[in-house]
Parts: C-alpha cells; structure tokens; sequence
C-alpha cells in the first residue's frame, strides 16, 4: 500500500444555509486514481473543489474540517490559498483555455502569471508530452488556443495545470464534454500520469470510473455512502444506496 | 385550423408592415444625410482641413483648429474618463454584489441621465470658476464626466460575459485574484471594452453643450490644456447662429467633417467588435 | 426487489431468468426420464431423452446470446453484473447435466437389449439423489437462498458416499461371475454418470452464493489475495 497522499477528515461545506457535504472523511494514497461518483447534486463536485480551496470563492460558501496533503493541513487559516493550488491542480468539466492567448501561451500561463521565469520552451514541450498533445500541436503552437478540437482543448488545459508541476490532480467529469475517442485519450492520459500523480476524478459516467481508477467514493445526498476498491464497488457493495446507484434503480 | 392561405397572406402582410416601418424609421437619417452632404460638401477643401478660421467676410480659412481641438478635449477625457470607467466596470462585475456596488451602479445610472449641459454648468463651477478660466482641461472633464456611467456599465457588462470558467482555470492555476482579473479577465473583455471606449469617443466627440461653458472656443490654434480651445461642435454652433450666409455654409461643412469625424469611430468599434468574434 | 430505473432491463433480466428456469426443468425431465427408462427397461423413453437433449443445447446458445447482449448493451454492475456471469457459467452445467442424461439414456438402451442384472437398491438411489440436488441447486438459485446452495454443497459427499457403495458392490458382481462384467460395467458407467450430474449441481449452487453473496467459495485458499480495503 503507497503512502497516504491526502487525508480528509471529517469535511462539511455549505453553500449559504444548504448543507452540501456531510462529515466526508476520506484517505487517498499517493499514485492512485480515486473516482467519485453519485447522482447530480450529491456533492460530488463540490468535494474536488474543497480539496483546492476553489469552493470558497462562491459568495455564502463555507467548509469546515481538515484536508492534509502529506500530512500537511492545507486548510488552515495560515496557508494561502494561492500556495495550496500550486500543488493541487484541477481540470474542469469543460475545455476552458484562454481565448486570447495561443497554445504555447495557455501552457505556460500558470507559470507567466505567477511570475516563474526560466525556459518555458523546455517545460511547454514537457507538458503538453505528458497530455499526449505534442504531436499534434508541434508545428503551431503560436496559433489560437480556441482552433484546436474540444478534446484536444480539453488536454491542453490538462498540459497548463501539469506545467506547474503539481503533485495532485483534481478532474471535474474532465471527459463529459467529449466524444469517445477523446474520451478514451484522456482516460489513457490518467492511466500514464498516476505514475507521477495522485489523481481524483469526478465522473458521472460509472463506466469511465471503473475503467481509470483503484478506488471508488460514492457520494449521496452530501454523504460519503460508500468507499472503496473500484472492482468492489462495481461487483459487490456493501452499502444498499450504492448498489442501487451502479445498477441502475435510482430514481 | 386557420387555411394554408390565409396564414401566408397574414404572414406576408406583416413582414410587408415591418419593412414599411424600417423604411419610414430610414427617412430621417436618409434626409439628414442627404442634408448635410449636399450642403457642406461644397465648402470642403484642402484649405478647409488646414486653416483657421477667416475674419467675417473674408474669403476661405477653415476648421483645422477646431478639428484638432476636438481630438485634443476628447484625448483629455480619455485620458481621465477611460480609467475611471473601465476600472468602475471592472469593480462592478467583480465585486460589485454588495452594498457598494449598488451604490455605484446607481450613481452611474442617475449620471447618465444627466442632461448634458449640466453636466457642463458642473464642470464650469468646479474647474473653470476656481482656474479662472476657460480651458481645454475643462471641456475634457466634462466629456468624461459623461462617458464614464456608459462605460462603466458596458465594461461590467463584458467582464461579466467572460465564462467564469476561464477565472476558475486562473485560480486553479494559483494565480492570485487580482493578477486573474487583469491578466485574465479584462485581457478576455478587451476587445468588447476597446469597441466601447470607442462608441463613447464617439458620442462625446459629438457633444456641445458642456463644451459651452468649459471649452468655450477659440479661432486661433491652442494646444495648451488650460487655455480655451475651439471643438467642431462649438464651432458649428457659432456659424450656424451667426447671420452670415457665408459662416452659415461653413457650418454645414464642419458639420460634415463632424459626421465623417464621429462615423469613421462608429464604423472602427464595429469592426474591431467583428474581428473579435471572427 | 427494487426495479431498475430503466423498466425495460428488468425485463431483461426476467426474460433471462425465465430461460434458465425453463432450462432447469427440461434437464430435471431428462434425468427422471432415463432413470425410468432404465427401471422400467424401456427404450424409447431414452430416445426420447436423446431427443430432447438437442432442445436443451438450442436453450444453451439462447440463454448464451441473452448474456452477451445484456452485458454488452447494459453493462450491468454489482448485483446484475454477478446474475448475469452467474447465469454464463450454470448455463454451461445445465446443458452438461443434459448430456450426462443423454449418456445415461444410451447406456440404458444397451442395457434394455440384454436380460436385467440385479436389481440395484443404491443405484435408485443415487438417482433419486441427483434428482433431488439439481432441484435443490435450481430453487437456491431462483430464490436466491444462500441456506439451500450450501445443502446441496453439503449434500453432495452424501452423494458420494452413495456412488462409493454402488461402486463396490458392482465390482463384487464383476469378480462374482465374469458374465456380469459387460452389464456392470455399463451400470458402472451410469454411476459416474449420476455422480457427475451431482457435481454439476454443487458447481450451481456455489455459484448461487457468489450470485447472491459476492463472494465466491469455490476452491479455497486458490484466489488472490484479498485487495486491501482503503
């Protein structure tokens, strides 16, 4: 068994009066892949995003508990915020790179914008190698980010957060905008990059969590009903609700 | 279950009533135009362009004091009105969900629908009575006293529309807020914000009545910023109340310049506000 | 049970489900009927077992397409996804229960030809013990009883037991009187037949509690280690 990467103890977060998550305590281990899954509105997505600190830009959102990357609690009041995202990065459900910018810029632009000099030609090369994009976009990186294709978009953004170098990975349902074939690209993606990440995956899709990842959470209502091996989730679930959930009888 | 028929011959006559109303709403501007063309494109020359203005009934001289006077007012309210303005708009869209933003998205309301002329009558009793004088400096706070509501308004509506995705991406990268709303955010909306900076470059170029008071006029050339300074509209204005028909067909004619003026700014924000669609 | 959002895969599933029932039931026929035909010394019984046993491969392949669509087109998880590689697997048992049926037929026709040996007590009862065990595996399994799959597991060195005795006192007859040797030999060969057809039967049944449990029990101590729960 690796080494623990992050520890979520007992995680709650509202938005307003809506409470969204419910005491989630969790461990990833370093180098694995952990799936969420649950129906929408389950609190999902607002997990990943208390993992980097991005839910409490909402107005009205609050989160409580820990969350300890290497044993470190990341959520105390003394870390910035800015810091933790450095080394936490996250992919969103829709291919968002910056419009004005080109291809090479949008690699770059976590480093640029944080005032990191050094050889961007070496890391844009580096990185958009480890999002398997290179290839296909060697001979004109100065075009517009916006003339590649959805799924090639979608890891161009996945080279601009690996850039920075993190060491953990957040994917908001990073494929539910894609065809199946950029979909299994990015899939192969996350199969390549848990060797030097830990990933977290939000997926709808019950198919693509049993496909890329070692662990499997599902969520139900802002609780975490169920964790565990991914093949165990899928073929036999301890909990009722969650297998309900993967075979199809919610609702 | 109306006739197959019946329903074309209604269609047909209302697009028939829609058409006729575009026509009749083109009338006036066709007129206008037809207007000032006829009457001022005699007066038009290269002389016009390059000379000051000629003593009554003297023969020739020009706008070209008042044309680049009008450049130089407008540059000055630029150069207070667009800073204010897009950085309001920014404030609005990113912060302006409070108490504060209320307050300052109702002020610019209110502002905007301002007469013009008082808006001059304020910029007279604040700058010109304390300075003693009439003067360039005036006039260009008075223009950008009137383009800042509109652009504020339209700047905090173009930062809203970018995806706040893309902000999201910057964050996640940790970028911290304030380098994602000026690097990020209004580097997005820079187009959107150059097309509106220059639609009320262009409203403002067309102003008269706070230049009145402010700017006051001058038929020499001036390029000091605390001296008075001739502008197109003013211009106009004293040939056309004058009582020489000669001054009468030289307003017509920087009328004309006035329009080539405000329509060229017109037709550059569209085209830029195309390009960044394209 | 809770039904599927989808109402159309319960269907599915039930139509799966009725198949292998069916199934279950003409190969519980089938061993009735050449059992009889054996006792009752009368051949076109066991023919009709032979005929019938080309039904019972038709069904095979049926139940076989309907597995492979569902897993294809659903992609069942967790309880269907165990249902459904369970029905695969006892799928593949029924029709051999068939064909060990089918054996036993052709024995009897060879036996039926030739005047009858001694009447054999325990070989009756061997029967009556895989009759009884297959019906035992295929309610287990209609029912989802775990309790009744792990009484036909048990039930089966009974099974056993029965066929050691047969096959001791056949052998008794052979060394008896070398005339016998062809007959025994045949009744011989229907015992193995039966004790087969038992086994069969156990391999339902613990797929019935995998089915149901998720956990399998064949073969202990031969799978992976256990993943490490997090």
């Amino acid at each position: 068994m690796n080494e623990t990467k992050i520890e979520v103890q007992k995680l709650n977060a509202w938005f307003k009066t809506t409470h969204a998550l419910k005491d989630v305590s969790l461990t990833v281990p370093k180098n694995t892949v952990l799936a969420i899954i649950g129906p929408s509105g389950c609190g999902k997505s607002t997990f990943v995003r208390c993992l980097n600190r991005m839910h409490e830009l909402v107005p009205g959102a609050r989160q409580s508990g820990k969350v300890l990357v290497d044993g470190q609690d990341l959520h105390a009041r003394r870390v910035d915020p800015v810091d933790l995202r450095r080394r936490v990065g996250m992919v969103f459900q829709r291919p968002n790179p910056f419009p004005t910018m080109s291809i090479f810029d949008n690699v770059v632009a976590g480093l640029r914008l944080n005032g990191i000099r050094g050889n961007y030609d070496e890391q844009v090369e580096k990185s958009l190698r480890q999002a398997a994009l290179w290839d296909e976009v060697k001979d004109r990186l100065q075009h517009s980010a916006l003339s590649l294709s959805g799924g090639q978009q979608q890891r161009l953004c996945i080279a601009r957060s690996l850039a920075i170098e993190p060491e953990v990975l957040l994917m908001d349902e990073p494929a539910s905008a894609l065809d199946p074939i950029a979909t299994a690209k990015i899939e192969e993606l996350i199969h390549d990059l848990r060797a030097t990440l830990t990933i977290v995956i939000v997926t709808h899709n019950m198919q693509q969590a049993a496909r890329v990842s070692d662990a499997t959470a599902f969520f139900y209502l802002g609780e975490l009903v169920e964790h565990g091996p991914t093949e165990e989730i899928f073929t036999n679930p301890r909990e009722p609700r969650t297998e309900d959930y993967v075979t199809g009888k919610f609702g | 279950m109306k006739s197959l028929g019946l329903r074309r011959g209604v269609n047909w006559a209302m697009t028939a009533l829609c058409a006729l109303a575009l026509l009749v709403a083109l009338v006036p501007l066709a007129s206008l135009l037809w207007l000032v063309i006829s009457r001022g494109l005699a007066g038009l020359s290269w002389d016009f362009f390059t000379s000051t203005p000629a003593p009554v009934g003297e023969s020739g001289g020009g706008v070209a004091n008042a044309i680049a006077g009008t450049l130089y007012i407008v540059g000055i309210a630029c150069l207070i009105g667009v800073p204010l303005g897009v950085g309001a708009g920014v404030y609005l869209a990113e912060r302006g969900d409070g108490p504060l933003g209320g307050a300052i998205r109702f002020t610019a309301e209110v502002l905007s629908g301002v007469p013009s002329i008082i808006i001059g009558i304020v910029a007279y009793a604040l700058v010109v009575l304390p300075m003693r004088r009439f003067s360039a400096l005036a006039g260009g706070v008075a223009l950008a006293v009137l383009m800042v509501p509109t652009l504020a308004r339209s700047t905090e509506e173009l930062v809203r529309l970018v995806p706040r995705s893309l902000r999201e991406a910057s964050l996640a990268l940790g970028v911290s807020e304030w380098r994602t709303s000026l690097s990020v955010v209004l580097r997005t909306a820079l187009g959107g914000i150059l097309t509106a900076i220059l639609l009320a470059v262009a409203r403002a170029a067309g102003e008269t009545a706070p230049l009145l008071f402010t700017a006051l006029n001058n038929q020499y050339w001036n390029l000091r910023a605390d001296q008075p300074t001739a502008s197109l509209t003013v211009q106009i204005y004293n040939y056309a109340v004058s009582p020489y028909q000669d001054w009468h067909d030289k307003a017509w004619s920087a009328a004309l310049v006035l329009l080539l003026l405000v329509g060229t700014l017109s037709l550059a924000a569209r085209l830029l506000a195309r390009n960044r669609f394209r | 049970m809770k039904a599927h959002t989808d109402k159309t895969y319960d269907v599915q599933l039930d139509d799966l489900r009725n198949k292998l029932l069916s199934l279950g039931g003409k190969v519980e026929t089938e061993i009735a009927t050449c059992m009889r035909s054996l006792a009752e010394r009368d051949s076109v019984l066991a023919e009709q077992v032979i005929a019938q046993d080309r039904e019972v491969n038709r069904m095979e392949v049926e139940i076989d397409e309907a597995c492979r669509r569902l897993l294809v087109l659903r992609q069942p998880a967790a309880s269907d996804l165990r249902f459904i590689t369970t029905a695969l697997k006892i799928v593949v048992d029924l029709e051999r229960i068939g064909d060990l049926a089918v054996n036993v037929a052709e024995r009897a026709i060879d036996l039926n030809q030739s005047p009858p040996l001694r009447p054999m007590h325990d070989l009756t009862k061997l029967a009556e013990l895989c009759q009884k065990q297959v019906r035992a595996a295929l309610d287990a399994f209609v029912d989802g009883d775990v309790a009744k799959a792990e009484a036909v597991i048990k039930d089966d060195d009974l099974l056993d037991s029965v066929y050691h005795n047969l096959f001791s006192e056949l052998l008794a007859l052979m060394m008896e009187d070398p005339r016998n040797i062809r007959r025994a030999n045949s009744l011989l060969f229907v015992a193995k037949h039966l004790e087969r057809l038992g086994d069969h039967a156990t391999n339902v049944a613990e797929m019935v509690i995998y089915m149901v449990r998720g956990t399998d029990v064949r073969h202990p101590g031969s799978r992976n280690s256990k993943s490490v729960p997090p």
